[in-house]
């Protein structure tokens, strides 16, 4: 019986096999084209020495095998550029969580009223222009006029040079863009938050859990997968720090907010070492790779 | 509905018509486009309109350029050839683009020309557009640097004329620093700017890089004494070195007394000129760099932009006529007038009477003694590793003999494929880099 059925069977599946790809053709074809295509020639460039002078004339093209690789190994500028970028995900990305979860439990809890408006507000610097922030944070950063500086003078602080202090500065980028960017992850833990039945909070209280054991046991684990997701994108994101250094200081001062993304784009359109830059954007992407594999795992593990 | 639309399509079709008429060429007008950065790019349409009138068959499509994104534009447009005709290029920035055989060489034409002549230009200013003896550029207008200064402070502290040696400049300094209060400084330097010790360093007769410009000079002994001089402006306190004493807004602090003097350029007069409170601007001056060498002025740098013709033009008689009418002492003129730019044309700068004005005099002394930087390609990046190791040293995070060794490593590594390309040329066939 499966030897005379089985033969039709394959033959449909191979049909619609075809009519699928048929259907995915354009939609992969953009992807070979605006995706796949840059990349591997992004590869390709990684290990050239393409530059101005190879723009001008391509016999002046070198082919340097992995030695923008070794040179980026050994140029200090690098390593301090990953430095920063550690700094800020390391230290921006857990209080971005920590703010947005907040703030959804806050927006989410019944106990609060203007629910709607609150979530605006808090909604309001992730739709708002950066370049316009930027303006208005440097007016607040500034070091005898600015709102944080009076702020803190009023608690009895001595003013902080922000965004001039190579101490401060990274903290300086680290407060505005995670003001710039809870919002977010705010929304989709909210979004979380209401997926949650009710039922299971209704049987925890009927167990007498109290508010804090609800929400270690009942909030937490159902908000994991969430939570998960928003760490990941929040991670990535984060990796990639650019608008917030290249608007506010350029990378500076003394190099303490040059951000891994930064130094590419320095290196590969202001100075058109295009084949250097490409090798920094493979070891960014490396990085990430990894990264997002180990979140994965530790998620996999933490479910069995 | 139906009755409708007929003449509905007629209107449509009449209007079609009517842009048809307007876009199609009403003459066989040659155009010509022109890529002129920031300001300049949007006054100087008030010229070259008035160019138009002269010359009725030609047509001048003036693009406004924003300078941040310049450099950008320009390398692409070069990389989908469909560079403009006619273009500005700030002078550091044309090596790079001879480097790309990008532009027309001009001196031919300029031997020719009845309008232009080479020794109406300074001549620091027109050998930054000068490369392996072959002209790319014509002068369009200048940039140096030098000092500004509050005269009052200077007087009250006993400093009756601006100082023109380095020992009256550091007296200078050392008395405004006595008189004052120690908030306010005799001198500001930003920490991020490079020209202060590159034109010590020149003035002590630096050559910057060495060896045709294949290595970093900056461990030799003039780069380095002139690296230490510009380190103890900070160390003796009379330029602000920590964070809180920098001010934020150079204007106020200049108009508070809060600095006596700055290091800066000719954009500065009009700032100054709009900026300042009404009470000071009796009270401010420009007078040219002090010298190192008893020589006065000292040198400064040949800086400001340069008309460039793409090789790749169509149209290059209109093209130069066009350069020639801009660059002309009238048009210097007019333009320094829409714009506050200072005139490249000698001519232009006596018939104005710039060269008599007291804010613009000083410039006209400094421009008879400016240098053109090594004109590399490579050489904004070296200028962005000198702020970076200077800024370093003047935070005390390296030692200034440290810094300038590293610096070289940095420049030695960046200039390596120059090096490269000059031993091919050198050893192979007879086809140069930049002049093909």
């Amino acid at each position: 019986m499966s030897r005379v059925n089985a033969e039709p069977h394959a033959r449909t599946f191979r049909k619609t096999q075809r009519a699928a790809y048929v259907f995915l053709s354009p939609s992969l074809s953009a992807i070979l084209i605006f995706f796949v295509g840059p990349v591997a020639a992004a590869l390709g460039l990684s290990f050239t020495d393409f530059d101005i002078y190879a723009l001008g004339n391509p016999e002046y093209l070198r082919f340097v095998g992995l030695q923008n690789y070794l040179r980026l190994l050994e140029n200090p500028v690098f390593w301090k550029a990953l430095g920063n970028t550690l700094y800020f995900v390391v230290v921006g990305g857990p209080l971005s969580l920590a703010i947005s979860l907040g703030a959804a439990l806050l927006i989410n809890s019944r106990l609060v009223r203007f629910r709607g408006l609150f979530r605006s507000v808090f909604f309001l610097p992730v739709v708002t222009t950066l370049v316009a922030v930027a303006v208005v944070w440097r007016y607040l950063y500034h070091p005898s006029d600015g709102l944080a500086n009076i702020a803190l003078g009023w608690v009895g602080i001595a003013p902080v040079d922000w965004l001039g202090d190579p101490d401060w500065a990274m903290p300086a980028i680290i407060i505005m863009a995670v003001w710039k960017n809870f919002g977010y992850n705010m929304i989709i833990l909210v979004a979380g938050l209401q997926s949650i039945p009710e039922s299971l909070y209704e049987a925890a209280r009927i167990d007498g859990a109290g508010r804090w054991q609800q929400f270690v046991h009942v909030t937490l684990p159902m908000l994991a997968p969430t939570f998960l997701f928003v760490a990941i994108i929040t991670m990535i994101g984060y990796f990639q720090l650019f608008a917030e250094p290249y608007v506010m200081t350029q990378g500076g001062p003394s190099d303490a907010t040059l951000s891994i993304v930064l130094f590419m784009y320095q290196e590969g359109f202001r100075w058109w070492n295009i084949g250097y830059a490409a090798a920094i954007s493979f070891i960014l992407f490396l990085i990430i790779l990894v990264v997002t594999l180990l979140q994965l795992r530790f998620l996999n593990r933490s479910r069995t | 509905m139906r009755q409708l639309r007929l003449p509905r399509l007629g209107v449509f079709l009449g209007f079609v018509c009517v842009l048809a008429a307007c876009t199609a060429p009403r003459d066989d007008r040659v155009e010509i486009s022109f890529w002129a950065m920031g300001s300049e790019g949007e006054k100087v349409r008030e010229l070259t309109t008035r160019f138009e009138r002269r010359h009725p068959q030609i047509r001048v499509r003036v693009q406004q350029i924003p300078w941040s994104a310049a450099h950008e534009k320009l390398l692409t447009a070069y990389a989908g050839d469909t560079m403009p005709d006619l273009f500005q290029l700030g002078n550091t920035w044309i090596p790079e683009f001879v480097a790309l055989n990008a532009l027309e060489p001009l001196g031919p034409r300029l031997e020719t020309s009845k309008v232009l002549k080479a020794d109406d230009w300074f001549a620091g200013i027109l050998d930054t557009n000068v490369l392996e003896d072959r002209l790319y550029g014509l002068p369009w207008y200048v940039d140096t640097r030098l000092l500004f200064y509050r005269r009052d402070i200077f007087e009250q502290a006993g400093v009756t004329e601006a100082p023109r040696t380095w020992e009256a400049w550091i007296e200078a300094m050392q008395r405004v620093r006595s008189q004052e209060n120690p908030g306010n400084f005799p001198i500001l330097l930003p920490f991020d700017d490079w020209t202060p010790p590159v034109i010590l360093a020149l003035q002590l007769g630096s050559g910057l890089l060495r060896d045709k410009d294949r290595y970093g000079g900056f461990s030799d002994p003039a780069f380095a004494r002139a690296f230490d001089f510009y380190i103890d402006f900070f160390r003796r306190d009379w330029a602000p070195s920590a964070g809180g004493d920098r001010p934020n807004n150079v204007y106020q602090a200049f108009a508070a007394g809060q600095v006596a003097m700055l290091i800066t350029g000719p954009w500065n007069i009009g700032e100054f000129g709009e900026r300042l409170p009404e009470s000071v601007q009796a009270s401010w001056a420009t007078a040219p760099l002090p010298t190192a060498d008893g020589h006065a002025p000292g040198v400064s740098i040949a800086g400001g932009a340069s008309l460039v013709m793409s090789r790749q033009t169509a149209h290059p008689e209109p093209v130069w006529a066009l350069m020639e009418f801009l660059t002309a002492p009238q048009q210097q003129i007019e333009f320094n007038r829409l714009t506050g730019d200072l005139p490249s044309s000698k001519r232009a700068w006596q018939t104005a009477q710039l060269d008599v004005h007291p804010h613009t005099r000083a410039f006209w002394a400094q421009l008879q003694n400016v240098r053109a930087l090594p004109k590399i390609p490579e050489w904004e990046r070296i200028a962005s590793r000198i702020t970076r190791y200077s800024e370093l040293v003047i935070r005390r995070e390296m030692s200034s003999t440290e810094a300038l060794a590293a610096l070289d490593e940095d420049v030695d590594a960046i200039l390596e494929k120059r090096r490269w390309l000059m031993e091919r040329i050198d050893s192979g066939p007879a086809t140069e880099v930049s002049a093909h």
